[in-house]
């Protein structure tokens, strides 16, 4: 078994889980406390970033540090699209999971980083399969789909998950001799669309990320085959984070039953104040390729 | 015979297949009234911080520790076996607390850390075993009753005490039912 192999089977472990966004060690300590199974380390929040503009980069290494010692839960951090020196970085203070995201500014154009040259999984957004199966083939162990983070608003990460699916069953459904014309079409590797047409799935772990809020968003994501959410700001940036952070794991768990949704939707305090996808200057989702 | 698999968080699908693929029936158990008419409960893989946590807001908590007491056999694999220690030697908090096993949570390090052997377990399979450690916790001590099944580089991996039967490793991930069918013996002695 390969290191890609264990890789794979990390994001395994996480399925059923919440991997939340946290700025220092004490919001990652609320997080760990509340449930979550992974945490994201950065300096700014999705919805920080977008207010604040500019150049968003990797966070300070310190930083990360600090909240890899205030937790016993994998740590995640975030690297430019292509800054193959940021995920070098990352590798070296012993990061568990490095994602290559939008949300940070790309620093390449037209490449993303090869990541069979690195021994930490990475994890990587997708808007559509072709897009999933190309950062696959660039040695992603894990897909998130891309959403619009820092919105508050589902809408692009339920687009983005429908598709996936839509282009799965249109591979699986498809006859062996339309696999290497759906390859051309979706400009994704051969053998990774022959993988979707017989196993009806992807070869790794598919997360939902952009714009979950509540535990009906999270629960909605799970319910549209996701295997697992990532929230951003939707925690810290609502009135009560502790809370809800609580309710959006056990909403995980408890996608099927709208009973245990309802009781958890109960009393949570303010949401983070979302954003309609029209109004937004620069849409996330559109780095990257 | 109906084999539970705590369905909160992590690889229970995994488990589930290998279940099924024995002819067993797997339960995907998220409310504490289907503990009721299991043969065996498997406490996956995932993060146990998580499922602590779960066990605890959901009140499966005491339900699952009198099944266990009572005799329901159960196999923790990983987080599982973390659940299932009664004492941790870098962390506080219990959570089950009924074998007499003292574990090292994250043990080898991070991610970066984990690795795979293969390794004959007599007692387990005439065939030497695929074990995959992920992020994986070992046993540091173990009491008088537990009896070690394998050590890997010196640390006990795989240990079992009657009825309770924890791995720091993954036997879900691999394609190996070995330990999936030494388990469902174990549930088959209790009927």
């Amino acid at each position: 078994m390969g290191k890609y192999e264990l890789n794979k089977n990390l994001a395994q472990m996480l399925k059923g889980g919440v991997i939340m966004d946290v700025t220092n060690a004490e919001q990652a300590k609320i997080a760990e406390a509340a449930g979550a199974c992974a945490v994201m380390a950065l300096e700014r929040v999705p919805a920080d970033i977008r207010r604040d503009g500019g150049v968003a980069r990797m966070s300070d290494p310190q930083m990360i540090k600090a909240i890899q010692k205030a937790v016993s839960i994998p740590v995640m951090a975030k690297v430019r699209i292509g800054h193959f020196v940021e995920a070098q970085i990352l590798e070296a203070i012993g990061i568990d999971f490095i994602d290559e995201s939008e949300v940070l500014t790309p620093a390449d154009e037209l490449y993303h980083v090869d990541k069979t040259a690195f021994k930490v999984p990475f994890v990587c957004g997708a808007r559509n399969l072709g897009e999933a199966l190309r950062r696959i083939g660039e040695g992603a162990a894990m897909i998130r789909t891309k959403g619009e983070a820092g919105t508050g608003n589902v809408v692009e990460a339920v687009t983005h998950m429908r598709q996936i699916s839509d282009d799965m069953r249109r591979v699986k459904n498809a006859g062996a001799e339309e696999l290497m014309t759906l390859a051309k079409e979706f400009c994704a590797p051969y053998e990774l669309v022959k993988y979707v047409h017989e196993y009806g799935k992807l070869p790794v772990v598919n997360f939902a990320a952009g714009g979950i809020a509540t535990p009906a968003d999270a629960a909605l994501m799970m319910q549209l085959g996701s295997e697992g959410v990532f929230v951003g700001s939707g925690i810290f940036k609502s009135g009560d984070p502790e809370k809800r952070a609580r309710a959006i794991v056990q909403a995980v768990t408890y996608y099927n039953d709208p009973l245990k949704l309802a009781e958890l939707s109960e009393n949570l305090g303010e949401a983070m104040s979302g954003l309609e996808i029209k109004t937004l200057e620069s849409k996330y989702a559109e780095r990257g390729w | 015979m109906k084999i539970g698999i705590l369905g909160f968080q992590g690889a229970f699908v995994e488990h589930e297949r290998h279940i099924g693929r024995l002819g067993y029936e797997p339960v995907v158990v998220r409310y504490p009234q289907q503990l009721d008419d299991l043969d065996g409960i498997i406490l996956p893989g995932g993060e146990s911080t998580t499922m602590g946590k779960l066990l605890c807001c959901t009140g499966m908590l005491e339900p699952l520790r009198n099944k266990i007491q009572e005799g329901l056999p159960v196999w923790g694999t990983c987080a599982g076996m973390i659940l299932l220690a009664k004492k941790l030697e870098n962390d506080p908090v219990r959570h089950l607390a009924l074998m007499d096993i003292t574990v090292k949570r994250n043990a080898y390090g991070t991610q970066i850390d984990s690795f795979d052997v293969s390794v004959e377990i007599p007692k387990v399979s005439p065939d030497p075993i695929p074990l995959v450690f992920i992020r994986a916790p070992y046993i540091t001590e173990s009491g008088a009753n537990v009896e070690v099944l394998c050590k890997v580089e010196g640390h006990i991996v795989a240990a079992r005490e009657r009825h309770l039967l924890a791995t720091s490793f993954h036997p879900e991930l691999t394609d190996d039912s070995s330990f999936h069918r030494y388990f469902a013996e174990m549930c088959k002695k209790r009927e």
